[in-house]
C-alpha cells in the first residue's frame, strides 16, 4: 500500500490519526479533497473529522465507506457524542483518501473486517472531544475567561456570564489552536447518542431514490462504458473488429485496454448494445483449463502436504492414539460470488494534471494507487470520491474496476463511468475462497473429547493482496474460528495454502465461514458419537470461557432448546468466536422432501459496548440471511475456465419468502464494541447444518446443503 | 421519438425504442432512485408503476411504456399510501446499503394498493421477486404490516 496525497499545500490542517499509533499532527491535507462544493461559505476544521462552517453548519467525516453496515451514522456519532453537536443536524460525508483515515486495525484506508466501531471507538470520540476543547478555549480566549468555566451544547460554547457563541463563530480561531492531549472522554452514564438505538442519518435519502450510488454518478460530458472481458478471467485480447459496434448508434470510441475491449457512448445502453457485437479474439491464458472437478481434486491432493501450524497444544497425536473413540471427517466448501446489487461500476475523469475517480469503493487508498499507476499521474494527482455503495461484501476491497475506468478515461479523452452487467459481475468477482477440511477427534470413555486435529487447505486471498501479511506459510485471514477455546487438552490446527488458479477475494466473514462450519459442524459429531445432547457437550468445555459460556446458554434458552420444537421441526446449535464477538446461534428447520426450510433463528452475542443497539441489530439480521445464501443455494462453479453462473436465476440467494425470523438477544456491555457485521454470516451455516442432522440423521458435509 | 409520461410529466425522448424504459428513466431523465440489479427481472430493483402496476422497468421496452402512467420513487411521496410506506420504512430503520428500496418500496406500493391488510403469505407473494442482498427482509415485513396500520 502507498500513502496517498501531499498535494498543493493550500491549507494545514491539524489531524489527528490513530490513537493506538500515536497521534499524528500536523498533517498536510489537500484543499481540494476536503472541500468539494465549491459554494460552501468558510469553512475550518479543527482535525480531520471535523467541518465547521461559518454558517455553523456542521460536517462529520466518516473515514469508512457506508455499504449498508451503517458507519454512515455509527462513525459521526462517535465525534458528536463528544463534540457537543445535535446528531440530527450534522452533515456526513465520506473522508477522501489521506493519512488520517486509515485503519490502525487494518493498516490501510480500508472498511472491512468488521472493523470501523472497534477501531474507530476510542479515536473518533477523542477526536470530538478535542475538537469540542479547542473550540471551547477559542470562546474562552475571546471572552477572556477560563476555558474550564465554560461548557458546549449543541453547537454552542456558554460562558459563565452568559456570554454565547456559536461554533462557526470560534472554529476558524480553534482550528489554529494547539491539539490538547489531555481531554477527557465522558462516562458511558453521561452519554447522549452512544448506546442508544439512534435512527441512521441516511434512511431518508434511502426511501426518497436520493442517496447516491456508483450508478448514478453524473459529470458534466460524461461517458458510459461497457467493457467486455476474456470469458476466462485473466485471459487478454488479441485482436477486435469493432467494424458492427461503431456503426450503431451513439457510439464514439472502442477501445482496448488491459482487461479487455470497451465501448464508449452517450448512453450506457447504446455502449452495452454495441459491446454486445464486438468480435474479440482472446488469449484465455492457462485459467482455461480449470473445471470444478478438477479443482477439487486438486485441493484434496493438495491437503496431503503437512500444513503450518497455527495452534497447538497438547500432543494430538497421542490424544488421538489413546482415545476410546475417534471420529474423523472431511468438509469442502464451494467459491461463491458476492453478487452485491450494485454492480460493478466506477466513473473517472482524467486529465493532463488530474485524476478524479468516483464511486464506491471500500479501499480508498488502493483506488488512488492503481488509479494513479492506470494514468499515469502521481498520486498526490488522484482524487477518490466514495458514493454510498450499494452492497460490498468485500468484493470492493479489490478496486480492479478503478483501474478499468481510468484507462477508458485516459483512452478517450472524456469522463467516463465503467458500468459491468450483472452478468459480468458475477462472472469476473474475486471469488470466496473453496476449502477442504479434515479433521480427527477423540472421545475418552465416558464420551469427553480429549484430542481434535483441524487441517485446512484453501487459497489464500491475503498472499495476492497483502504479501507481506503472509508469513510462515500462514495466513491469519485463513485461520479464523479454526479453533475455538474449547477446554480440550490435545489440540492441533494448520493450514495448508494451495492456489487452485482462480483468483480469490474477500467474502462477508472471510475464513470464518469456512472454518467455522467444518468445526462446529465437527463438534456435533463429536456429541453424536458421545451420544451427548450437543448444547450439553460443548457447554462442558467452556468453564474457562465466560463469555462462550454465556452466549451459548442465552441462545439455548431463548431457543427452548431442551424443550420440544413446534411438530416437524429440529434445532441445530453451534458457537463461535469472531472479530472479539461471542456468539451461538441456534436455527429452526424442517425438511420437506429435499428442502430444507429455517424457520427461526435465535442468536445471543457479546459485543461489548453496543454504540447503536439498532444497527447492531440490523447488521444481525443481515449477516444471518446472507449467510444463509450461502448454506442453501451458493455456488460457483468452473467449465473450461468459464465462471457457469451469470445471474440471479442460476446464482439464487435468499429472497423473502426464505427469510426466516430472527430473535436476538444481546449482552449489555460497556467493554470495548467488537465487530458484528460478519459472524452471524459463518455461524448460521453449521447452526442449520446440524438442525438438517437432527431432523434427517443425515451429516451433510458439504455446501450449499444438499439432501440424499 | 417515443412520448412518456413519467411522474405526471410529459416527456419526448430520442432513444431507440427498445430500450429498457430503466436507462430512459435513469440516465435521459435523470430520475437516479429507479436502480439497474441484473438487467433480467430477476431483482425487483428496478421497479416501477406502469398504471399502478409493478413493473420491471430493466426488461421493458420503453415503447411499451408509451401512453400509460409511470410512477418511480421520486413520486411516491405524492400519494397518502406512498408517505405511509416510506414513514414506515423510515421509522424501523429498513433501509441499509440501501440500493434495492426503491423497487422494495415500488413493490410494497403496489401490494397495498391491491390488498391493504396482507397476510405473512401475501408478503411473501408481492415481495419475493425483489432481492435484498443485505437482508432487510425482517424489516421489510415489518414495514409492510406498520404501513398497513397492523
Amino acid at each position: 500500500m502507498q500513502p496517498v496525497s501531499t498535494p498543493s499545500r493550500r491549507e494545514f490542517l491539524k489531524a489527528s490519526a490513530t490513537l493506538g499509533g500515536g497521534l499524528v499532527l500536523g498533517v498536510v491535507l489537500p484543499d481540494g479533497l476536503l472541500t468539494p462544493a465549491a459554494a460552501e461559505p468558510t469553512t475550518s476544521m479543527p482535525n480531520a473529522w471535523v467541518k465547521i462552517g461559518a454558517d455553523n453548519r456542521i460536517t462529520i467525516l466518516s473515514a469508512r465507506s457506508e455499504m449498508g453496515q451503517g458507519v454512515y451514522t455509527a462513525m459521526p456519532t462517535l465525534v458528536a457524542e463528544e463534540l457537543e453537536v445535535d446528531l440530527a443536524k450534522i452533515k456526513v460525508e465520506i473522508a477522501p483518501a489521506a493519512p488520517p483515515y486509515i485503519n490502525a486495525m487494518l493498516g490501510g484506508q480500508i472498511t472491512g473486517g468488521s472493523t470501523s466501531v472497534a477501531e474507530g471507538y476510542d479515536k473518533l470520540r477523542l477526536a470530538g472531544a478535542q475538537a469540542r476543547t479547542m473550540l471551547v478555549s477559542a470562546a474562552a480566549q475571546k471572552w477572556g475567561v477560563d476555558a474550564s468555566a465554560c461548557r458546549a451544547r449543541d453547537g454552542v460554547v456558554m460562558g459563565p456570564a452568559g456570554q454565547k457563541a456559536t461554533y462557526g463563530e470560534v472554529a476558524e480561531a480553534a482550528s489554529k489552536l494547539p491539539v490538547p492531549t489531555d481531554v477527557k472522554l465522558k462516562a458511558h452514564k453521561d452519554s447522549r447518542y452512544v448506546g442508544k438505538p439512534v435512527n441512521r442519518l441516511d434512511t431518508p435519502s434511502k426511501v426518497n431514490g436520493t442517496a447516491e450510488f456508483g450508478l448514478d454518478v453524473k459529470l458534466p460530458g460524461m461517458l458510459y462504458a461497457s467493457l467486455a472481458q476474456c470469458p476466462v478471467i485473466g485471459g487478454k485480447p488479441v485482436s477486435f473488429d469493432a467494424t458492427k459496434a461503431k456503426a450503431m448508434p451513439g457510439v464514439k470510441h472502442v477501445v482496448q485496454i488491459t482487461d479487455g475491449v470497451a465501448v464508449v457512448a452517450d448512453s450506457w445502453w447504446r455502449a452495452k448494445t454495441a459491446r454486445d457485437v464486438l468480435a474479440i479474439t482472446w488469449d484465455e491464458g492457462p485459467g482455461k483449463a480449470l473445471n470444478s472437478a478438477g479443482i477439487s481434486a486438486a485441493l484434496r491432493a493438495a491437503a496431503s502436504k503437512p500444513g503450518a501450524e497455527f495452534k497447538k497444544q497438547g500432543d494430538v497425536n497421542a490424544g488421538l492414539g489413546g482415545a476410546a473413540k475417534k471420529v474423523e471427517a472431511e468438509y469442502e466448501l464451494p467459491f461463491l460470488a458476492h453478487a452485491a446489487m450494485e454492480p460493478i461500476n466506477f466513473t473517472a475523469d482524467v486529465r493532463k494534471d488530474s485524476c478524479l475517480v468516483y464511486g464506491p469503493t471500500q479501499f480508498q487508498q488502493m483506488a488512488a494507487g492503481v488509479a494513479a499507476q492506470a494514468s499515469g499521474l502521481k498520486p498526490e494527482q488522484v482524487t477518490v470520491h466514495t458514493t454510498f455503495l450499494g452492497g460490498g461484501f468485500g468484493r470492493r476491497i479489490d478496486v480492479d474496476f478503478v483501474g478499468q475506468a481510468v484507462e477508458i478515461s485516459k483512452a478517450v479523452g472524456a469522463p467516463v463511468k465503467l458500468l459491468w452487467t450483472r452478468e459480468d459481475d458475477m462472472t469476473h468477482d474475486f471469488y470466496r475462497p473453496t476449502s477442504f477440511h479434515q479433521l480427527s477427534g477423540g472421545l475418552d470413555a465416558q464420551g469427553r473429547p480429549v484430542a481434535i486435529k483441524f487441517h485446512l487447505t484453501s487459497p489464500s486471498v491475503t498472499s495476492r493482496l497483502f504479501p507481506a501479511v503472509v508469513t510462515k506459510g500462514i495466513d491469519p485471514f485463513m485461520t479464523e474460528a479454526a479453533a475455538l477455546p474449547y477446554d480440550i487438552p490435545h489440540q492441533l490446527a494448520e493450514v495448508v495454502i494451495h492456489d487452485t488458479g482462480l483468483r480469490v477475494g474477500y467474502w462477508r466473514s472471510v475464513s470464518h465461514a469456512l472454518n467455522a462450519f467444518a468445526y462446529e459442524s465437527f463438534m456435533d459429531e463429536l456429541a453424536a458419537a458421545a451420544g451427548k445432547d450437543p448444547y450439553a457437550f460443548r457447554l462442558a468445555l467452556l468453564d474457562k470461557q465466560p463469555r462462550l459460556k454465556r452466549v451459548l446458554q442465552m441462545a439455548a434458552e431463548k431457543s427452548g432448546w431442551g424443550t420440544p420444537p413446534p411438530a416437524g421441526r429440529f434445532r441445530g446449535i453451534g458457537l463461535m468466536e469472531g472479530y472479539g464477538t461471542s456468539m451461538a446461534q441456534v436455527a429452526e428447520v424442517s425438511v420437506r422432501g429435499k428442502a430444507v426450510r429455517v424457520h427461526r433463528v435465535v442468536v445471543a452475542a457479546d459485543l461489548g459496548k453496543m454504540v447503536n443497539p439498532n444497527i447492531v441489530r440490523q447488521q444481525l439480521e443481515s449477516s444471518i440471511i446472507f449467510g444463509l445464501g450461502a448454506v442453501l443455494h451458493g455456488e460457483i462453479t468452473l467449465k473450461d475456465g468459464r465462471v457457469q453462473q451469470s445471474n440471479f436465476h442460476d446464482y439464487e440467494v435468499v429472497r423473502m419468502p426464505e427469510s426466516p425470523i430472527i430473535e436476538m438477544h444481546l449482552v449489555d456491555s460497556d467493554e470495548k464494541p467488537s465487530g458484528i457485521g460478519e459472524p452471524g454470516t459463518a455461524l448460521v451455516g453449521p447452526a442449520v447444518a446440524n438442525a438438517v442432522f437432527a431432523a434427517t440423521g443425515q451429516r451433510l458435509r458439504k455446501l450449499p446443503l444438499r439432501l440424499a | 421519438m417515443i412520448s412518456l409520461n413519467v411522474n405526471g410529466k410529459d416527456h419526448s425522448v430520442d432513444v431507440d425504442p427498445a430500450t429498457p424504459l430503466l436507462w430512459v428513466i435513469h440516465d435521459d431523465l435523470g430520475l437516479s432512485g429507479t436502480k439497474f440489479g441484473c438487467g433480467m427481472a430477476l431483482c425487483g430493483a428496478c421497479t416501477v408503476h406502469l398504471d399502478g402496476k409493478p413493473v420491471r422497468s430493466c426488461s421493458t421496452p420503453a415503447s411499451a411504456a408509451a401512453g400509460k402512467k409511470i410512477t418511480t420513487i421520486e413520486a411516491v411521496s405524492a400519494t397518502p399510501l406512498g408517505q405511509k410506506v416510506q414513514a414506515a420504512w423510515t421509522s424501523l430503520d429498513v433501509p441499509q446499503c440501501g440500493y434495492c428500496q426503491s423497487g422494495q418500496i415500488m413493490s410494497a406500493i403496489a401490494l397495498l394498493t391491491e390488498k391493504p391488510s396482507p397476510t405473512d403469505a401475501d408478503i411473501d407473494g408481492a415481495m419475493a421477486g425483489n432481492i435484498c442482498r443485505c437482508g432487510t427482509y425482517p424489516r421489510i415485513r415489518a414495514a409492510i404490516h406498520q404501513a398497513a396500520g397492523k
